[in-house]
């Protein structure tokens, strides 16, 4: 303080003509600190309400998905009542929810506790709650790992694009144009119909077999198809972003690539890609449970919600609850996955309405 | 049309032409993919069977060769005959099918395009209300509900519990359940867009004006704000018609229509390759040409708007 005081009566002292200390320094580069941006969208989206509520059920359902099946005491392919060497115990297939076979009766009677079937069993005798936990953990599973694959691809060939320019992005571009413009849905159903004969003899034996040759086919669609929107998405911001005025004006200071790259562009960037692929989940997972519907889907035992939906159709007349309960699933996912990315997008990236 | 709006329009048409283009070719060399060629069945043939079918389709004959061939039977709509159902013509089969789903297609877009303006009109006309609330909280639900859940419960809520509609849709009565199937996202759709441009237009400067000119409130709405809130509403015309072809194989399934989605979805289940061929290219070509149509459309009514 005194100090201060002092050199305000005197001119200069030599003090002031020392070298700018870190701290100064760092004090003069103080960017509106980038926890701003970030911290802004993170209170914005906790105060949009709905998009709260939609990510705690997410984070419920995947827990959901996670955990149950470690202790449930059914598994979503044995068929109860059908043991080796035994006639099959018919009493166990087609119950209701919350009812019992009659060896399960039995047991009951003779005191012992039975686990209850919440949502009854299906025509094989298997236990329906667990199977739509497992639907769910697939149906989560593809869409999370498909929309990954699209972020990959959609990343690389876009920054590439964007980066390189001229030639290289001109035939890029065309590229994607015409891939944008086929119907991608026929496309999916043409593929995942060859690819399930194509590629499942040479699974045979591998890890991936269990996946199934229907999981693999839907990821290569993707991979072959839905990276294009991410890519134009990345090519456009990479665009934009450098001949922005920000950019311009830490380069006039003396900023360096790298500095640019990291402070600027990178962050400027993950928000609009984060969002995008946040909405590419619910996508992935709409079109998993079309083609299973199709049956183009997941292999038999597996179940994922849209084969569950599917199988349900035959018994509509005497169990509709067993279409109604993974429809419900499928729509309840869909709809906060939407609800959420919508939060997000409007959080983080208002620009962006599209 | 200015010279600069011709040329758009025809790269536009060059680049349609190219895409029917790749969906052919694509479809081909995917159909070879398949091991053992598409003429495999499933029963065992002998060698000299085999032979003389290959011999009959074409196949013992160069890769190039074929594709040639297959090329120019394409364009003429020539996709030789269904594999499964004996004596049957693919094309015949497809425009069998075509009569009944073009029908359902139509009045589903109609209805869709009807309701979805007027309702999103009324929703930014009563901007923040509970009517718009309501219609937004709807239309949400609807666009994440996948068209065969919304088929299914439809179909337990109103022919198996009600009885209000027949669950076979092959009379008048029984497609009145799959229009409303194919129509709700849609509609959904096209309500968000027109309440979105409809509040986009409302704020611009000329309503202001003619509100300051005296213009009465029916004629701002439909002669100024309406008129150009449809623009954006052209653009959904191609991804409609995408959705209601895609969204037609599986509400056809579900409600026992005899349409060409329903005979697609056989056609895919016994490996009939030369129907999922021939629908593939009939209903890619389809939704390519739609595409155009409402890009141009889109380009022709609104010269402002600028496309790459």
């Amino acid at each position: 303080m005194e100090a201060t005081q002092e050199t305000e009566k005197t001119a200069l002292s030599a003090a002031d003509f020392e070298p700018a200390g870190q701290e100064e320094k760092a004090y003069m580069v103080k960017m509106r600190p980038q926890t701003t941006a970030f911290q802004d969208g993170m209170r914005r989206l906790r105060k949009n309400k709905v998009a709260m509520v939609s990510f705690i059920i997410i984070v419920l359902i995947t827990i959901a998905a996670l955990v149950i099946p470690i202790f449930w005491p059914y598994q979503y392919e044995s068929m109860l009542g059908m043991t080796p060497g035994k006639p099959v115990d018919p009493s166990f297939q087609n119950l209701s929810p919350f009812s019992y076979s009659t060896t399960e009766q039995a047991r009951i009677a003779a005191g012992e506790k039975v686990f209850p079937h919440i949502f009854g069993t299906d025509a094989s005798g298997r236990d329906y709650f667990i199977r739509v936990v497992y639907g769910t953990r697939i149906s989560l599973a593809v869409g999370f790992f498909a929309s990954l694959i699209v972020l990959v691809i959609g990343l690389l060939v876009g920054s590439v694009s964007g980066y390189v320019g001229g030639k290289v992005d001109l035939m890029i571009m065309r590229i994607v144009d015409i891939i944008y413009s086929l119907p991608d849905m026929l496309m999916v159903i043409l593929l995942a119909t060859v690819l399930k004969t194509a590629i499942g003899d040479s699974l045979e034996g591998t890890v991936l077999a269990r996946i199934g040759s229907n999981i693999i086919s839907l990821f290569i669609v993707f991979a072959l198809l839905y990276w294009v929107s991410m890519a134009r998405l990345v090519r456009g911001q990479i665009l934009s972003l450098r001949e922005q005025e920000y950019v311009l004006a830490a380069k006039a200071a003396g900023a360096r690539g790298g500095w640019v790259i990291r402070r600027h562009l990178i962050p400027n960037c993950v928000s609009v890609i984060v969002i995008s692929t946040a909405l590419q989940i619910p996508n992935a997972i709409f079109t998993e449970s079309y083609l299973s519907f199709l049956g183009l889907g997941v292999n038999a035992p597996m179940p994922s919600l849209g084969s569950l939906a599917s199988d349900a159709l035959n018994g509509i007349n005497s169990y509709p609850y067993r279409l109604v309960i993974p429809a419900l699933v499928i729509s309840l996912i869909v709809l906060s996955l939407n609800l959420f990315g919508d939060g997000l997008r409007d959080a983080f990236d208002p620009k962006l309405n599209g | 049309m200015n010279a600069k709006t011709i040329k758009y329009i025809v790269k536009r048409i060059l680049l349609a032409i190219f895409t029917v283009w790749v969906v052919i070719t694509v479809t081909f060399f995917i159909m070879h993919a398949v091991p053992g060629g598409p003429f495999t069945s499933e029963k065992a043939v002998s060698p000299a069977v085999q032979k003389a079918m290959e011999a009959k389709y074409g196949l013992d004959k160069p890769l190039f060769v074929q594709y040639t061939t297959y090329l120019t039977d394409v364009l003429q709509f020539k996709f030789g005959p269904s594999l499964k159902q004996r004596g049957r013509m693919v094309i015949d089969i497809i425009a069998d099918g075509m009569k009944t789903s073009i029908k359902l297609g139509l009045i589903a877009a109609f209805l869709a395009l009807i309701i979805g303006v007027v309702l999103g009109a009324f929703a930014a006309l009563r901007r923040n209300t509970v009517l718009d609330r309501v219609i937004m909280v709807i239309t949400t639900a609807f666009v994440s509900m996948p068209s065969f859940i919304m088929g299914s419960l439809l179909l337990i809520l109103f022919a198996i519990k009600t009885h209000v509609f027949p669950a076979n849709g092959s009379t008048a009565a029984g497609l009145v359940l799959p229009v409303i199937t194919l129509m709700l996202y849609p509609m959904s759709y096209i309500t968000r867009l027109t309440r979105s441009s409809m509040l986009d237009v409302l704020g611009q400067d000329y309503i202001r004006t003619a509100k300051a000119k005296g213009v009465s409130g029916g004629r701002i709405i439909f002669g100024h704000a309406l008129k150009n809130a449809l623009i954006p509403v052209i653009t959904y015309f191609g991804p409609m018609l995408a959705y209601i072809v895609t969204g037609s194989l599986v509400v056809e399934q579900i409600f026992a229509v005899q349409g060409i989605g329903r005979s697609y979805v056989s056609s895919i289940t016994n490996r009939d390759y030369t129907m999922i061929m021939g629908t593939t290219i009939v209903l890619a070509t389809l939704i390519v040409v739609m595409n155009l149509v409402s890009d141009i459309l889109y380009k022709v009514v609104d010269p402002r708007i600028t496309l790459e």
